[in-house]
């Protein structure tokens, strides 16, 4: 139904078909979040992957950086219109935490310090496609953007990476998180503007 | 985005979808924002804080969409935002400057389920404390809990640089009295006979001008990353839980 709207040119970059519909490009690192920023010492954190046998796998902080973190540059999207392109990050690769995790469910909730959660399907965590991320801008992740560690899955909107990571809890359906309850997509696709339901 | 208990699903709100907007009328808010009234005759109501993306469309098909929040609302009627110009923007120069009565637009919304007030779901006080054009959304909550009967005691904290920055100066004038109160901070230049020198908000100016901790007021914050970050950070060292605590920011776009 779209329409032009009188006088209205707008300061288009030159087209890159990186950058999702509905998305503008920015330089700078927006933030946002619920409520207030939790501050959680490297030395008190822990990550925690439960399973439907009640079986923890846990690590401390020590213990994820001793798996091995990798070097990666990617897009980031978020639901409220900006994205940021050729970021670089540092986390651990999921496919390592999950490698002697065993489960039938197909499906995760992400928890974090603070409270926050957020659902997605696992095999959006495997294959390369997802981390938990301690370093962004080569510098380690800020409180505000979710440090020590957050959740990196750049292929969905950035509220699905969720913020002071603590664990993910196994489950058998795809039951909605937080912001997922209060109305944001299910899946949250950026290239199909999957925003809101 | 955070750190929240998780609510019950509240499936009575009106649903988002795409209205298509028209300027009834533009008119300065403050030397660097306007006010814009818009007639959007499908629009469903919305709750006071939530907020709506904005679409502008280019004779060639660019689009650029932008969220903002919610002044006031009615259904089948009227939306209200006032929107701050940032320099350097692609969209808010072009709605502040440039939009005339008559002129179409898009909205998507109502949006946004969490940051939001709703007269009669709580008895308990509600502190707003905001900073710059982030005062809008609390705007709406202190206009939808003056136009009720909803008894919380209600009080805002507003942090603005000079008296002509205030948004809704006449509208939060006429809001305050005994179930409203309003207390300004000015930043940069006080009114004339001001009993407080102008500077930054501090955390004692914060604890003496909100409702106090003891009284479990459900508070909201909004405004720029900085101002979020500290008053959040103070009111949890005030004896506020972190579940009690809602933040929205602007900025970035």
């Amino acid at each position: 139904m779209s329409f032009a709207t009188r006088g209205f040119s707008g300061r288009r970059r030159a087209p890159d078909d990186r950058l999702p519909p509905g998305q503008t490009l920015v330089q700078d690192w927006p933030v946002l979040s619920a409520g207030p920023t939790p501050h959680v010492d490297t030395a008190d954190w822990e990550f925690t992957i439960r399973d439907e046998t009640g079986d923890d796998h846990r690590w401390t902080w020590d213990e994820l950086l001793a798996l091995g973190a990798e070097d990666v540059t990617l897009d980031i999207h978020c639901v409220t219109h900006w994205s940021k392109l050729d970021m670089p990050w540092r986390g651990v690769s999921l496919d390592k935490l999950f490698e002697n995790v065993e489960s039938e469910h197909e499906f995760v909730m992400a928890h974090s310090y603070g409270g926050y959660t957020t659902n997605l399907p696992l095999e959006d965590l495997l294959d390369g496609k997802a981390w938990i991320a301690t370093e962004a801008e080569g510098e380690p992740l800020d409180p505000e953007h979710g440090g020590p560690a957050r959740l990196l899955v750049p292929h969905l909107y950035f509220w699905k990476s969720a913020k002071w990571i603590r664990g993910l809890t196994m489950m058998p359906s795809n039951d909605p998180g937080f912001w997922e309850q209060y109305g944001y997509h299910i899946y949250g696709d950026p290239w199909k503007e999957e925003r809101y339901w | 985005m955070s750190a929240q208990p998780v609510a019950p699903l509240r499936r009575s709100r009106p649903r988002p979808a795409w209205h298509v907007a028209s300027v009834v009328e533009t008119r300065p808010e403050t030397p660097t924002a306007a006010r814009l009234i818009l007639d959007v005759p499908t629009w469903p109501g919305s709750d006071a804080g939530s907020h709506v993306d904005l679409r502008l469309t280019a004779p060639d098909g660019y689009q650029a969409s932008r969220s903002y929040s919610i002044a006031s609302s009615t259904p089948a009627g009227r939306v209200v935002l006032a929107i701050d110009e940032l320099p350097d923007g692609e969209v808010s120069p072009f709605l502040v400057r440039e939009l005339r009565p008559g002129d179409k637009l898009e909205l998507h919304g109502p949006l946004g389920a969490f940051f939001v007030w709703r007269p009669g779901e709580s008895r308990r006080p509600v502190q707003l404390i905001g900073g710059g054009s982030g005062v809008v959304p609390l705007y709406a909550m202190a206009a939808a809990h003056g136009a009720g009967d909803d008894p919380s005691p209600f009080r805002l904290l507003y942090s603005v640089r000079t008296p002509a920055d205030v948004f809704f100066a006449d509208e939060l004038a006429a809001l305050a009295g005994q179930a409203f109160g309003l207390d300004l901070v000015y930043t940069r230049e006080a009114p004339d006979g001001w009993p407080d020198a102008a500077g930054r908000l501090t955390r004692e100016t914060l604890a003496a001008r909100t409702i106090p901790a003891e009284q479990r007021p459900s508070v909201y914050v909004c405004g720029s990353t900085g101002f979020v970050e500290a008053v959040a950070s103070w009111l949890q060292d005030l004896g506020h839980s972190a579940t009690d605590i809602h933040t929205e920011r602007y900025g970035g776009l």
